[in-house]
């Protein structure tokens, strides 16, 4: 790596030739604000705020785009540079609408903390169009945009088109009239958005929202007619530590089964026994496909806005996709008729939440499918891992000093299999163990069961899989733009495999769209699915039970009531179907 | 607008898929494929821009983000008689915005508008050069000068 020697703020530095000066400045513990800037994903130097002096050079520069070079000298922190981001600021807070009090992104907001760093205490400019409100698109059933709030960044646009190819938002009209939306003006609901909630993950405002749930959970709690059941993802406990100030990765799945019981709720399950249950139906069905000539690549049905994106765009694969429902929709048919009879529960008084680090799984459970054998729908209300962090603020609990606790009986306790499901690849990996067992016969020892070829962040990873002395050809996709390349390749014949598992969101569920917002200045230079991900596979060697079909819940569930994966009261309850959606 | 629809098989439709097919390999075509599209069809609607989008592989949003950037594209068709209205300054400043709310208030519609009858439609421009005539506007290649406003009904007459 060729290197140069640059100084900045007077300190000499040798740097790689190339990175920008805003990761040379990083790497001097020099802070330099940004706005825009999101790395990899957004460097297009539009908002100013990271403007530098340069020695030589006539006007100030973007530090996020200005590449390094031999004997540059930079100027981070002098008096022009100072009086010409307050002046940017005030351009774009002039634009933009100031009601902080009352914004979901109070405290979160990245504009709020550089108006208050860079000691904003008056905005000398007034909007042109300052009486002019945009109206807000809250039809779609996941996201909700408030352009009043935008400030134009395009980091949505970017992680929209760029990393997930779904590319429904862009940048529409021009000068003062210049917004961010939708071809025609559509709603979000009237594209192929796939709810997958990445654009809110990086919006540094309260310009993208999710559509709540928090009023009518509160609402259902309240009434005492109601049987409120919550159950939580497994990504959720590792990023709501997050929203309490506690590190990034920390495992929180005591503390938040404790915080949700100080909500007031009837129970507190986890989805991870929905996840081995979907194991035990997916794991058979991929099986099944394989012994009797099936459509073959299976792949796994779990994320909800990838299933949507492939109605869109990959409607020729919608027979590749498991029939399975996601965990959380399983579970919820689970509660609605095993459990509700079993309690002696009338299952139109329970009322399901799901508390998920997802947007698209609120889109999922509207879906007219997701019902079951009791006749109500499986999930009442969806909840990001966001909201409920809010709802327990709300409440006052201390989150960070709370007690662990452990979630209910019987639903509550499942294998280190399903936690892995929050991580791209668990899901496959989940899936190897259960079917290795079934083909052997056996019970593979516990050294015997990571299968480390799955894990990771790499966008696309590739294996060929010993199960049982059988070759099963794996493939593991995060991201919608990776899961377009794995497809478009096995459309040209390029590439085959026996199952395929896809996440919409890049790293799988723990970095999905409604999971705690990381600023820029974090999830720039912290891989978030990395540690996030450390959480979840802590959690699975912490277990005593690390096989789907070891869990006994799952087992008596069969024993019971469904007496084998795939049978016919299985289908009704736990499989679903797709349908070819148009593009606009 | 997909290949099998009706519209498709018309003259117009054939034409455009023509010069999607001769331009879409070409980075940066994008413009030059919408300026011909309105060419054919007069104007720019979503099926228009929905077939590019499907044969060019650019998303529907990033063609509406550039049809809408530049002035020189339009969503709404034109009418038979386009009728523009110079507001550049030296019109500006002789009353060109009176001539324009007269017309408006005569046809009944909004800049960038189109009658109902596809017989008018009404557009502002920059200047056209003809200051010395301010304030001006053209209907089609007829150009109507130092105007005011009483006279728009007259001329409107005459088409």
């Amino acid at each position: 790596m060729k290197t140069v020697n640059i100084k900045i703020d007077g300190k000499e530095l040798v740097v790689p030739e190339g990175i920008t000066i805003l990761e040379a400045a990083r790497q001097a513990n020099i802070t330099i604000p940004t706005l825009c800037f999101l790395k990899d994903i957004n460097e297009i130097g539009a908002c100013r705020m990271c403007v530098v002096e340069i020695k030589g050079a006539r006007a100030l520069q973007a530090a996020c785009v200005y590449p390094v070079s031999e004997g540059l000298e930079v100027y981070t922190n002098t008096k022009k540079v100072r009086d010409a981001r307050k002046v940017t600021l005030e351009l774009i807070l002039s634009n933009h609408d100031r009601q902080c009090l009352t914004c979901e992104r109070s405290e979160n907001c990245e504009l709020q903390n550089l108006a208050k760093s860079l000691n904003v205490r008056d905005i000398r400019y007034k909007a042109l169009y300052d009486n002019e409100m945009q109206p807000i698109d809250d039809v779609s059933t996941s996201i909700v945009r408030n352009n009043n709030k935008c400030i134009l960044c395009r980091r949505c646009v970017s992680v929209c088109k760029k990393v997930q190819t779904v590319a429904v938002i862009d940048t529409m009209e021009r000068g003062f009239l210049t917004k961010v939306g939708s071809a025609f003006g559509k709603s979000l609901a009237d594209t192929p958005c796939v709810n997958c909630g990445q654009c809110i993950a990086v919006c540094p405002v309260g310009a993208l929202t999710e559509k709540s749930h928090i009023d009518q959970v509160w609402d259902a709690i309240a009434d005492p007619e109601k049987y409120v059941v919550f159950q939580t993802a497994p990504a959720v406990r590792a990023s709501i530590g997050e929203a309490f100030g506690m590190p990034i990765g920390t495992r929180a799945t005591g503390k938040m089964v404790s915080a949700i019981r100080g909500l007031g709720v009837d129970k507190v399950f986890d989805t991870n026994t929905g996840a081995d249950l979907t194991i035990l139906e997916e794991g058979t069905e991929l099986l099944n496909r394989i012994q009797n000539g099936g459509k073959l690549p299976l792949i796994t049905s779990c994320s909800p806005g990838w299933i949507k994106f492939c109605e869109h765009n990959y409607p020729d694969f919608l027979d590749n996709l498991s029939s399975c429902k996601s965990p959380h929709e399983m579970f919820g048919a689970v509660l609605k008729t095993y459990y509700a009879e079993k309690m002696g529960i009338d299952p139109a008084k329970m009322y399901v939440v799901s508390v998920m680090p997802c947007t698209a799984k609120k889109f999922e459970a509207q879906r007219e499918e997701m019902k079951n054998s009791s006749g109500f729908v499986d999930v009442d209300a969806v909840l990001t891992t966001r909201e409920l962090a809010q709802m327990i603020k709300e409440c006052g609990i201390d989150f960070a000093n709370l007690e662990d606790s452990q979630f209910d009986d019987p639903m509550g306790d499942a294998s280190g299999a399903a936690v892995i499901f929050g991580a791209t690849g668990g899901v496959m990996e989940a899936a190897l163990r259960t079917v290795a067992d079934v083909l052997t016969g056996t019970s593979a020892p516990i050294d015997k069961i990571e299968y480390q070829a799955v894990r990771g962040v790499e966008g696309i990873k590739e294996a060929t899989v010993n199960v049982a002395g059988k070759e099963i050809r794996v493939a593991v996709a995060s991201g919608l733009g990776n899961a377009r390349k794995l497809l478009d390749a096995i459309r040209a014949g390029e590439a085959n495999y026996e199952f395929i598992e896809i996440m919409a969101c890049p790293g799988g569920c723990v970095n999905g769209g409604g999971q705690i917002i990381q600023p820029s200045s974090v999830r720039s230079w912290i891989d978030l699915r990395t540690e996030r991900a450390k959480a979840l596979y802590e959690e699975d060697r912490a277990l005593p039970i690390r096989k789907s079909h070891d869990n006994p819940m799952i087992k008596a569930l069969y024993d019971e009531y469904y007496k084998e994966p795939g049978s016919h009261k299985a289908h009704e309850d736990l499989h679903t179907h797709y349908v070819k959606r148009d593009n606009y | 607008m997909g290949t099998d629809c009706a519209c498709c098989s018309d003259e117009k439709s054939k034409k455009l898929l023509a010069v999607i097919e001769a331009e879409k390999n070409t980075p940066g075509s994008l413009i030059h494929i919408l300026h011909e599209a309105q060419e054919i069809y007069g104007y720019l609607p979503l099926e228009v821009q929905k077939t590019i989008s499907e044969h060019t592989g650019i998303p529907l949003a990033e063609i509406y983000g550039v049809v809408t950037f530049y002035a020189q594209f339009s969503l709404k068709p034109k009418g038979q008689y386009r009728i523009s209205v110079c507001l550049g300054t030296a019109c500006y400043v002789k009353g060109a915005d009176k001539v324009l709310d007269r017309l408006k208030s005569e046809l009944n519609m909004d800049v960038g508008d189109c009658s109902e009858d596809g017989k008018f439609s009404l557009d502002a421009c920059r200047c056209i050069g003809a200051c010395g005539l301010a304030p001006v506007i053209t209907i089609n290649d007829d150009v109507y000068g130092r105007l005011d406003e009483s006279e728009v009904p007259g001329i409107l007459a005459k088409y």
